[in-house]
């Protein structure tokens, strides 16, 4: 008795041990990128190249020309506009996101509520296998074989241009929402749909208007988890976007994205300059974008989840 | 490509750490500075040290303005630079060592204009390459070309090439926000072989559907290719002279490396590596 309950102990301090661990190097991970970041707002010489102000307002690039955002730090007078790095970063995830979550989605519903069991055991498969593509793959396709594609069938000027990269990204977005979307579709329990249609509804209309429901919460998180990966990835925006730091929300553009950003500045960069603590920066946002929507979307599922089971 | 560069010096410090370390000291040299250099500089080292091998060379880089300051601070045996030095820095180092620094030529580098094998252009004045790559001209028919929209390819801001053609064609204004990004030049030369409208830059080697402007420093001289004749006779307007720069004469096995980079086998290598001997005569 008393051994079992030792053993017992120990697993469970384990367990709490392995769960802190994941915390504290979270947390750490936070403390050295803001660190630094930091001199940002208290070393002056960083504060006049690159203080808030200047991080956020519009620059005049030279005498006589208007003022406006711009990212062009390797320059007699360098200038960190975040806006274009933002704008370019949301409208990728969006674009990506209209393409890969109506599919996802509707490749979930199929194969939990209609598709024949053999069936689903080849689809499912299958497209938690598009996870398994290391992202410069799916880039490089991009690049090279999608990007000519996407400009002759819209019609654009740049064959690197958001719609290109969106579509790419999509393409990895695509196994995650899947995966998380088809398990809740899936959790709801048999009881629900067999009082459907013992009511008479048809399997659409148990699928539409009883299952999706009863799924919701499951279904919006794995709309988060997909804006949360869409948002950091980083090398099939660097491949596939032109980097372009343009703050333009035109599809038909190219853009710069934050996390490229970081990927092809941080090698090369001076340690210590104002330039480096920027790009720490930008991490920062990064990590803090990231962490307030996967919060408000944990949030409002709990919330919903309560509303749908009547607790209080 | 920066990831190559950052490769070339950790196998630099790898290579350093790994090889026996000689009793005396004297017989490590180090070169510090310019990341355009890197790759030959740690070329030239392997090399050396397989079939020389009297010292031991250490390659890092960093950037040009790094390694003077290093070569200023005494921690460096050999400063690569892509530019001249600037007269404040022959100043400081006079001051320093009581003597004019030494300068020598190691290698010549060449930027072509690429366009796609199918525009009419052929030749281009380095101005009117400046307008275009500052977002100042946009239409190909500003250019004697037809009414189509330029679309500009360029390099990661980290490239040396990037600070290279920004200092010499654009006379250190910026580039116009619009120029696509690529992470090298073959992706500048894919690109623009892959679009009619598209214009970029880099290194003079052949790729398959572009072709190199030739250029002009003014509309009153003649138009230039860059091929290793022009490119070594400095009437290509886009090229310059890559330098080791020394505290004092070169001596032991500072001089014994300096002359076998500026030997035959030397040279053969700066060719591999895509630049030009310096020489410019028959080897």
């Amino acid at each position: 008795m008393i051994q079992k309950k030792l053993s017992e102990r120990i697993i469970e301090g384990l367990i709490h041990a392995s769960a802190a661990i994941a915390i504290v190097g979270l947390v750490l991970i936070f403390v050295f990128i803001g660190k630094e970041a930091v001199p940002l707002f208290t070393s002056p010489e960083a504060r006049a190249e690159a203080g808030l102000s200047k991080l956020f307002l519009a620059q005049v690039p030279e005498p006589g020309e208007p003022a406006g955002h711009m990212w062009q730090p390797v320059s007699e007078i360098p200038k960190y506009s975040f806006w274009p790095l933002i704008i370019g970063t949301l409208k990728v995830t969006f674009v990506a996101l209209a393409f890969a979550f109506p599919l996802a989605l509707g490749a979930a519903v199929f194969t939990s509520e209609f598709a024949p069991p053999w069936l689903k055991e080849i689809v499912k498969p299958v497209i938690e296998l598009l996870a398994g593509i290391p992202s410069v793959v799916l880039g490089f396709f991009a690049l090279l074989v999608m990007a000519t594609a996407v400009q002759d069938l819209f019609g654009l000027d740049y064959r690197l241009n958001t719609i290109n990269a969106g579509i790419a990204l999509g393409l990895a977005v695509i196994p995650i929402v899947f995966t998380v979307a088809e398990d809740a579709l899936t959790a709801v329990p048999q009881s629900y749909r067999q009082g459907s249609v013992a009511l008479g509804a048809t399997p659409w209309q148990t699928a539409r208007r009883v299952v999706f429901p009863a799924a919701f919460p499951g279904i919006f998180a794995a709309g988060i988890l997909g804006f949360g990966r869409a948002i950091g990835e980083t090398m099939i925006v660097l491949m596939a976007s032109g980097n372009q730091a343009i703050p333009s929300w035109h599809l038909g553009y190219g853009f710069r994205s934050l996390s490229a950003t970081i990927a092809s500045e941080l090698g090369e960069v001076v340690s210590g300059s104002p330039h480096y603590h920027v790009l720490f920066f930008i991490g920062v946002l990064l990590f803090v974008f990231t962490f307030l929507i996967n919060l408000a979307g944990q949030m409002w599922v709990g919330r919903f989840r309560k509303k749908l089971t009547g607790e209080q | 490509m920066p990831t190559a560069r950052t490769f070339a010096v950790l196998c630099g410090i790898l290579l350093s750490l790994a090889s026996p370390r000689p009793n005396r000291a004297a017989e490590t040299v180090t070169i510090k500075g310019s990341d355009t250099l890197v790759i030959l500089n740690q070329r030239w080292a392997e090399r050396y040290m397989a079939t020389h091998g009297i010292a031991i060379v250490q390659v890092t880089g960093g950037g040009s303005g790094t390694g003077i300051a290093s070569l200023l601070a005494g921690s460096t045996d050999i400063c690569a630079s892509s530019r001249p030095m600037k007269e404040k820095e022959r100043v400081a180092l006079k001051a320093k060592t009581g003597r004019d620094p030494v300068e020598i030529a190691v290698a010549k580098d060449g930027i072509a204009v690429y366009l796609n094998s199918a525009n009419p252009l052929s030749a281009l004045t380095t101005e009117q390459v400046a307008l275009v790559y500052r977002g100042k001209i946009t239409n190909w028919k500003d250019l004697g070309g037809p009414d189509q929209k330029i679309i500009l390819y360029s390099r990661e801001n980290n490239s040396g090439t990037y600070e290279f053609f920004k200092e010499h064609v654009l006379k250190k204004k910026d580039f116009t926000p619009f120029a696509q990004c690529l992470p090298g030049t073959a992706s500048v030369a894919n690109a623009v072989a892959r679009d009619k409208r598209g214009i970029g830059f880099g290194g003079a080697a052949y790729a398959k559907g572009i072709k190199f402007a030739a250029l002009q420093a003014d509309p009153a001289r003649p138009a230039i290719l860059p091929d290793e004749k022009h490119i070594l006779d400095g009437t290509y307007p886009v090229s310059r002279d890559l330098y080791y720069y020394l505290r004092g004469d070169p001596a032991g096995p500072i001089k014994d490396f300096i002359d076998f980079a500026l030997s035959p086998e030397g040279q053969a290598i700066v060719a591999k590596v895509g630049f030009y001997p310096i020489a410019g005569k028959k080897k």
